[in-house]
């Protein structure tokens, strides 16, 4: 069992929490092409090795995080709030 | 001959008496047996059958890998079956009998399967019954699965209780700074060490007594340090669990324990689980697991009498059972030789046969002393006898192999072939062991993550090696969490005074022997090599076409003897031929277990609504919708439900209905940017929506594909009320916080579910406008004109109470919303439900919602199974094509746009006195076949038009289909019913209904 140390929370098992997908994708405008959206929705890197990834710590305080993760060994590097803004207070924080 | 009870000694309570049944047949025995050494001591040797042949077994081991002995406990509903009688420990009343025999283990008609033994090879059955008969007719799956039936009754093991399990079990979790698993003097050396640095120390034994190795050792020093170490433990603070199996580990240090609570006791307090499923998050861990002893393939190596030599000494001095009178110890390595020293000082008559030319000094002094006899050079070869063994064919050493010298007879043979440490654990995280030559063992890296191997697990074989190096790995863990501790000096593994010579079969030129490699599972030696001419042989094939190492010990005894065979018959070296994955659990757990106590009405939580009582006291009969629990009907007098919905529906369209819609999802929808935030994620525009105006809303994916519907309440200028269905109401609660969270965050909006916050009742029908205005404080807020179709007033009930209402219609009806906090919800029942009953009203459940919501051809979760579109679903025209939202960009692409696509229609019987399923699949006249043109997903009973109603997809839609007989096929349940296709609109379609 995986255990990720939410920076709201604190170390939690991760059945608390529900894997979103790759934190990498940058999504289009809404407006953009369809071909845009489709390399955004559908392609996908099959990664063996360190991954970002988003997670939602869904069972807790709800926040979406951006976790670096190895899929190998699930060694996971780092946990931040996917909200920059709130990544950014909590780095003032320390 | 057979075994019998010493006078004295032992670490069993002579002073009390125990008795339990084997068969039928009390017995007795002390506290401190297994029920292994119990039946020993009361004179049986044949405790169970095996699995293929029914060959007599008796107690092989003094532990969990035992495959001999093994027998089914208990009665009734509490039967549990395959119990290995080493690991079971006696009590007053226990009720044991044999398995997988008949009449019984010691007369067994199921024998003759042995005699026939040459065929019953590897494959045997599938070769032979999958080829008949012999002729193509009849062949094939439908046959084999035929006398499958009579296969699998003839083979086999224990049979499971068919009643339901009566005991409790739990589920806990636990964390601590470093979890040992195993309490032999290594597991116990290195607890010590790292609790007395400051760690917070669990030590966990699967044996109903700490001491591990030292339980079957004699002599005063070994107890005397045994019980030193215990009372240290207990000082130290180190918590321990005793009949605890760490089954399984996992990532970060995370343990699976299974503790027996009850299994041992004749009876359990009633409030005790049988068993505690245990999660441990450990910061570290050590293995301190010992080493399982590995037999020797020789002619019928598991006839009664048989053990291995490490068993012997167990029995000898730990339960005061002495094997046999006349005992052959053979060995490949020194550990035997303790076994033969102790046996023959506790009177029995000893020879050892060593494989090996040379002797270890001070041992074969020590065996000279105690009255042994010896051979080198010398192996068995076959035991002889039938239900347990009276004497042993010998082999000794020639130019190449061994060859058949003479017999002696014997009453008990105790064998060790070497040892396996017990790197299972060390192997579920992954980690691949590796094999040592010199001491003829698989072993797993000393330290990986945060994990250790110490003592035998990691390949020491003498008792101080292994209590230094648990030590060493306790002093280890607690500078790995920054406590201070000692670094030691580790000798070098192994320890013998004299290598190991491995001998894995025993085989002569010209004898045909009957070797067991797996016991448990009756694979030999022979089944190996015919494994090998048949092409199998990557040991994945192996295991796959003999099953060595999958039955219940999961190839504990015989792995390695396998891949040393297979090795062999590759003429390559046992490393090359690969290496052995364990996958947990270690030992079984019961499924018992696995659930804890998620069964039944705890299966899965169970949502109410506030009005849950108030609906049970006005006659709801309730149903499950997604965890909710819903109102299903509300029948009169004798009503079925058929009559009752069909009532309630007839009720609603002619006065009013009110229906608890609590469960629907809500979400709070605030902040300046919320305007922005909707028209991005609804595919209609919403920026444009005036306050105190509802409008109805569809969501898409990314993909293009409807994800959710709903309607969406503009309260102020920043605030918003959504409602989702209730089945993705949780699922549209985390796409909006993702999109806010990850892509939009400059974007001022929060959400907030506030589908607990309040209840919800529908008021629907021409009378709803009446009975709310009478319900309303101010009743003007009412009137048609103020309040118009779409409209949002947030107002008072009679009494204050603070209630928003939306004038929305799921039925097709002139409908309202009417939403209390969920606090108010009784006192809005009360309000509303005597003024619709006296306008001649109704309540509703969710059949008759269902029904009128299905006449009108209104989506729900059943039709958005997220393979719809916005055109599929017929709310093509709710797609803004002036802006974009989500969705927009891949909702056009060609596959998505197709004319032939399943479309939204309302289905007819052709017939229309005849009824059709919801799940049939719609196929053309021509084609009742395959995958079909479409399905159906909802069916009801219409009392507007009369006769039977269906909503569902069919390719093209209904224009499609106007002039052409479609087919319901329901080949499995009712049959295939002609049908109509028509608009799903069936009901009201102008919607005069609604907005007059």
């Amino acid at each position: 069992m995986i255990r990720i140390k939410c920076p709201f929370c604190g170390e939690r098992d991760h059945s608390e929490f529900t894997y979103g997908g790759d934190a990498s994708i940058v999504y289009p405008a809404l407006d953009a092409t369809a071909e845009e959206w489709h390399e955004a929705v559908f392609m996908r890197e099959n990664i063996r090795g360190m991954q970002t990834e988003t997670w939602h710590h869904v069972n807790g305080c709800r926040m979406w995080l951006i976790v670096q993760r190895d899929t190998m060994t699930h060694e996971i590097r780092s946990v931040r709030p996917a909200h920059e803004g709130l990544a950014g207070v909590l780095e003032d924080d320390r | 001959m057979s075994a019998r009870r010493l006078p004295s000694g032992g670490r069993i309570d002579r002073s009390q008496v125990l008795r339990f049944t084997w068969d039928d047949r009390v017995m007795s025995g002390h506290p401190g047996d297994s029920l292994a050494s119990a039946l020993m001591a009361n004179g049986e040797q044949v405790l169970g059958r095996s699995f293929k042949y029914h060959r007599p077994r008796g107690v092989m081991s003094a532990g969990v890998e035992e495959s001999g002995a093994m027998v089914t406990v208990g009665e009734g509903a509490r039967r549990d079956p395959n119990v290995k009688a080493p690991m079971q420990e006696l009590f007053n009343g226990l009720t044991a009998t044999g398995q997988n025999a008949w009449p019984n283990v010691r007369f067994d008609f199921g024998e003759v399967n042995d005699m026939l033994g040459r065929f019953l090879v590897a494959g045997f059955y599938y070769k032979t019954f999958m080829g008949i008969p012999p002729f193509e007719w009849g062949k094939g799956t439908g046959a084999w699965m035929w006398y499958e039936k009579f296969i699998r009754k003839a083979a086999g093991m224990g049979s499971a209780s068919r009643e339901a399990d009566p005991d409790q079990y739990e589920q806990g979790h636990d964390f601590c700074d470093l979890l040992v698993v195993g309490s032999g003097p290594a597991g116990m050396s290195s607890a010590l060490a790292a609790a007395e640095a400051g760690l917070d120390v669990m030590l966990v034994e699967q044996d109903w007594e700490l001491g591990g190795s030292f339980l079957s050792q004699t002599g005063s020093e070994s107890k005397n340090r045994c019980a030193d170490m215990v009372a240290s433990l207990n000082n130290a603070g180190v918590r321990t669990m005793l009949r605890t199996t760490a089954f399984g580990l996992y990532d970060y240090g995370v343990a699976g324990l299974l503790e027996r609570v009850t299994d041992h006791l004749q009876s359990p307090d009633p409030y005790q689980p049988r068993q505690r499923f245990w999660t441990v998050r450990a910061k570290q861990t050590i293995l301190a697991s010992g080493a399982l002893e590995r037999h020797i393939a020789f002619g019928n190596n598991d006839r009664p009498g048989v053990m291995n030599a490490a068993a012997g000494r167990a029995y000898v001095n730990r339960y005061g059972v002495l094997p046999g009178e006349r005992v052959i110890v053979a060995t490949n390595n020194d550990s035997a030789y303790h076994s033969a020293i102790d046996l023959a000082s506790a009177g029995a008559e000893v020879t050892l046969l060593d494989a090996r030319s040379t002797l270890p000094g001070e041992l074969s002094e020590r065996i000279g002393e105690a009255g042994v006899s010896l051979r080198t050079n010398t192996v068995p070869l076959k035991t002889k006898g039938r239900l347990s063994v009276n004497g042993l064919e010998l082999a000794v050493i020639s130019v190449n192999g061994w060859r058949a010298r003479g017999a002696e007879s014997c009453d008990a043979v105790l064998v060790s072939g070497g040892w396996s440490p017990v790197v299972n654990l060390m192997s579920h995280r992954g980690v691949k062991p590796k094999w040592d030559a010199e001491n003829a063992c698989f072993l797993a890296p000393s330290r990986h993550e945060t994990i250790q191997m110490a003592g035998s697990a990691a390949g020491y074989w003498r008792a101080a090696d292994c209590e230094l190096s648990g030590i060493a790995a306790g002093s280890v863990a607690a500078s790995a969490l920054g406590k201070k501790a000692k670094s030691l000096v580790l000798p070098p593994i192994g320890g013998w005074d004299l290598a190991i010579k491995p001998v894995y079969e025993v085989k002569v030129p010209g004898k045909k022997l009957k070797c067991l490699v797996d016991p448990q599972h009756d694979v030999t030696a022979e089944d190996i090599r015919l494994a090998h001419r048949e092409g199998f042989v990557s040991a994945e094939h192996l295991k796959r076409y003999t099953t060595l190492g999958m039955a219940t010990d999961g190839g504990k005894m015989g792995n390695v003897i396998g891949l040393a065979l297979m090795a062999e018959a590759l003429g390559r070296e046992i490393p090359e031929v690969g290496t052995t994955t364990f996958r947990p659990p270690y030992t079984p757990v019961s499924i018992g277990a696995l659930r804890g106590r998620s069964v039944d009405e705890h299966f899965r939580p169970l949502r109410r609504t506030p009005m849950h009582d108030w609906n049970l006291s006005n006659g709801a009969t309730m149903t499950m919708a997604g965890l909710w629990h819903r109102p299903w009907y509300f029948a009169r007098q004798s009503e079925t439900i058929s009559e009752a919905y069909v009532r309630e529906t007839e009720t609603t369209r002619k006065t009013v209905g009110l229906c608890d819609v609590t469960s629907l999802g809500k979400i709070a929808v605030q902040g300046p940017d919320a305007t922005e935030f909707l028209n991005r994620i609804y595919t209609n525009p919403f920026a444009k929506l005036p306050i105190g105006k509802a409008r109805y809303g569809i969501m898409l994916r990314d993909d293009g594909f409807v994800m959710d519907d709903g309607t969406t309440w503009r309260l102020s200028e920043t605030e918003y009320f959504m409602t989702t269905t209730t089945a993705h109401a949780g699922k549209v609660m985390v796409w909006l916080e993702e999109l806010l969270q990850t892509r939009w965050q400059d974007l001022k909006v929060h959400v907030t579910s506030v589908s607990e916050q309040w209840a919800g009742c529908a008021v629907a029908g021409p009378e709803s406008r009446k009975v709310l205005a009478t319900c309303v404080e101010d009743a003007s807020v009412m009137d048609n004109d103020a309040f118009p179709f779409m409209g949002v007033v947030e107002t008072k009930l009679k009494g204050g109470i603070p209630c928003r209402i939306a004038r929305i219609s799921f039925s097709g009806e002139l409908a309202y919303e009417t939403y209390v906090p969920s606090d108010y919800a009784v006192a809005m029942m009360d309000l509303l439900w005597p003024q619709a009953e006296q306008s001649g009203g109704c309540l509703y459940g969710l059949e008759a919602l269902g029904a009128m919501r299905i006449e009108k051809g209104h989506v729900t979760g059943a039709e958005l199974d997220g393979r719809v579109t916005i055109e599929d679903a017929g709310l093509g025209k709710m797609a803004s094509p002036k802006k974009s939202f989500i969705g927009s960009a891949l909702r056009n692409r060609p596959d998505m746009t197709r004319e032939d696509r399943p479309k939204l229609v309302g289905i007819f019987p052709k017939d229309r006195s005849q009824t059709f399923n919801a799940g049939a699949i719609l196929c053309s006249v021509e084609q009742v076949s395959g995958l079909g043109e479409g399905w159906i997903t909802g069916v009801t009973h219409s009392p507007v038009m009369g006769h039977w109603i269906g909503i569902g997809f069919i390719s093209g839609g209904h224009e499609a289909w106007a002039e052409r007989t479609a087919i319901a096929a329901d080949p499995v349940r009712k049959g295939n019913t002609e049908v109509e296709i028509v608009s799903p609109h069936m009901y009201d379609p102008s919607g005069e209904k609604m907005y007059g």
